[in-house]
């Protein structure tokens, strides 16, 4: 219905206070349009909390398609629309969002940012990755996602840190015992040196629901098939590639021949 | 404590921006010696600075403790209009640091004349939560304090009322409940919710009527301007409402804000039971949580 698209859209163009605007965002968020992007990303922008909030909604309620133009969004300089905008990704979960969220979850100035990262590392797409790229991407993930339950200075990091490593030991339960088995075992550390009360809560939480569904592996409910390009797959390598490339100046590890047999399997993927 | 970030007077937006700005500097650019002397140097606006950065990085050394009590009397750094800058960081500042040895100072400033000055005092003896400041509290509701007015900054107010309702809700002064319940109908909206959550904290549960004064609070999450709506998140967080989760996580601010209400319920919630129990209350507030981050 391009009419209603159009009204909503001239509704957002046209609030004059804070309070409009925030209702015409988040009615055309509610529309679930494509042809509402541009209009939805252009909120993230504004300086107006609660505009931003339902613009961000709706994005990820789009989803994939909302994916470049939000990449595009990250290179410039307003830092509050970066930070929604990595947000989104986090909530949408598409995989070309991963080395961002990487980074973003361990090093973002904004905890709001780090926190959000934290979320969206543990729920990613997985069944989107090509299986040569899935083991390093998730091995990339509970890495991060340990590190910054035990380190991060914000209760609420640590809290969010916790929910992506729940999501995380159910989506690699099946492939990964022995990885889930050591999330649950660093769950019991984090349990035991924990400050905040609801840290701890969470984690008991997390593994109170881990149980329940230790023979249960729930499937993710998107079935939609990957639209990411052999391209965007190479793109993804060498970005995690460069990464543990940084990383190796310090811990030393990390193996570059595992990349060099990776970048073979996605050149033969290509497009099929 | 984030609700001095979220209001309009012009001398707490400055302090967000000494926040902010030392934020994206070197936070570490200070030491602790260097405080300390610049809190008695010559240079006003090291003072004032320094005394804001021993709160913000919790300096609780007996020395720092020493010389922000003596800034509460400092008559050096004043405003055009006879305010005391130097002191209103100083009385923050020693609320931040769990010191109750300041409390009799503090009591000593709800006295000045400067209104921010009392309001930081006010707020920090509610951190310290020594009820031996309720008395002079409650004077001050009633406006009673010999030199407290006319204020020579006067906002629109007489007196920083929120602040000194919320410290007595804090501090559990059931003496004052006749008086607070008067504030419910103040016309100032951020006033009447202080006075809903101080009724709230200080009257019993076995009390009729008992939950219309959180229900008050959850209504209140529809008002239509921001601000009053952040001062509420912070309000149901401290007395941890339950019934108010829902509301919480739906009303239009920040989500960052929202949790920390939400955080303030699950805290309520963890208190009573043993730690390996989630009650049906801390699940539901972890759920709405998950989905705020």
């Amino acid at each position: 219905m391009p009419d209603s698209l159009n009204t909503l859209i001239r509704a957002v163009e046209d609030a004059n206070s804070s309070i409009l605007l925030q209702e015409a965002v988040k009615n055309l968020a509610a529309a679930r349009l494509e042809g509402a992007i541009p209009t939805l990303i252009a909120a993230l922008s504004y300086n107006n909390p609660g505009a931003a909030v339902a613009a961000v909604d709706g994005l990820i309620q789009i989803g994939e398609p909302a994916v470049p133009s939000l990449l595009e969004l990250l290179d410039m300089h307003n830092y509050t629309a970066r930070s929604w905008a990595i947000r989104t990704l986090a909530g949408i979960g598409d995989p070309r969002g991963l080395v961002t969220l990487l980074g973003a979850a361990t090093a973002d100035f904004a905890l709001s940012v780090r926190r959000a990262a934290a979320k969206g590392l543990g729920m990613m797409k997985w069944h989107w990755f090509p299986e040569e790229l899935l083991e390093i991407a998730q091995a990339e993930a509970m890495e991060a996602l340990l590190f910054v339950a035990q380190e991060d200075e914000e209760w609420v990091v640590r809290y969010s840190a916790i929910v992506g490593l729940q999501f995380l030991a159910n989506a690699i339960a099946v492939s990964h015992p022995d990885w889930r088995s050591q999330i649950l075992s660093n769950f019991e550390q984090i349990a035991a040196k924990e400050e905040s009360w609801p840290v701890r809560a969470r984690v008991l939480m997390a593994q109170q629901e881990l149980q329940k569904t230790a023979t249960i592996p729930t499937q993710d409910t998107d079935n939609r098939p990957s639209p990411l390009s052999s391209m965007d797959w190479q793109k993804i390598m060498e970005e995690l590639y460069g990464r543990k490339g940084q990383e190796r100046l310090v811990f030393a590890e990390g193996d570059p021949r595992r990349y060099e047999q990776l970048a073979v399997a996605i050149a033969q993927h290509s497009d099929e | 404590m984030y609700r001095h970030l979220s209001e309009g007077t012009g001398n707490r937006k400055q302090e967000q921006k000494v926040e902010n700005a030392a934020n994206i500097q070197d936070d570490n650019q200070l030491t602790v010696e260097q405080a300390i002397a610049n809190l008695q140097g010559e240079d006003l606006g090291l003072r004032v600075y320094a005394a804001w950065w021993l709160g913000r990085f919790r300096v609780d050394a007996p020395e720092a403790i020493d010389v922000l009590i003596q800034a509460l009397e400092d008559e050096d750094d004043r405003t055009n209009a006879g305010g005391y800058p130097l002191r209103r960081n100083a009385a923050r500042a020693l609320g931040k640091l769990g010191e109750q040895r300041a409390v009799p100072s503090l009591i000593k400033a709800l006295e000045c004349s400067d209104f921010y000055v009392r309001e930081a005092a006010a707020q920090s003896l509610e951190m310290l939560g020594d009820s031996s400041s309720i008395p002079r509290l409650i004077e001050l509701l009633n406006d009673q304090v010999p030199g407290t007015l006319p204020a020579p900054e006067p906002p629109q107010l007489a007196q920083p009322f929120d602040a000194i309702i919320e410290a007595l809700g804090t501090l559990g002064a059931s003496d004052a409940i006749p008086i607070i319940q008067e504030f419910l109908d103040h016309p100032v909206p951020r006033i009447q919710y202080a006075a809903a959550r101080a009724m709230y904290q200080l009257t019993s549960e076995s009390t009729a009527g008992y939950n219309q004064y959180g229900d008050r609070l959850i209504h209140a999450l529809a008002q239509d301007d921001l601000q009053l709506r952040r001062a509420v998140l912070s309000d149901l967080g401290a007395i941890g409402y339950l019934p108010a989760a829902e509301a919480i996580a739906d009303t239009l601010a920040e989500n960052s804000l929202k949790l920390i209400s939400l955080k303030g319920l699950l805290e309520k919630q963890l208190q009573p039971t043993k730690p390996e129990d989630l009650s049906p209350g801390a699940i539901k507030v972890m759920q709405l949580m998950d989905a705020l981050l």
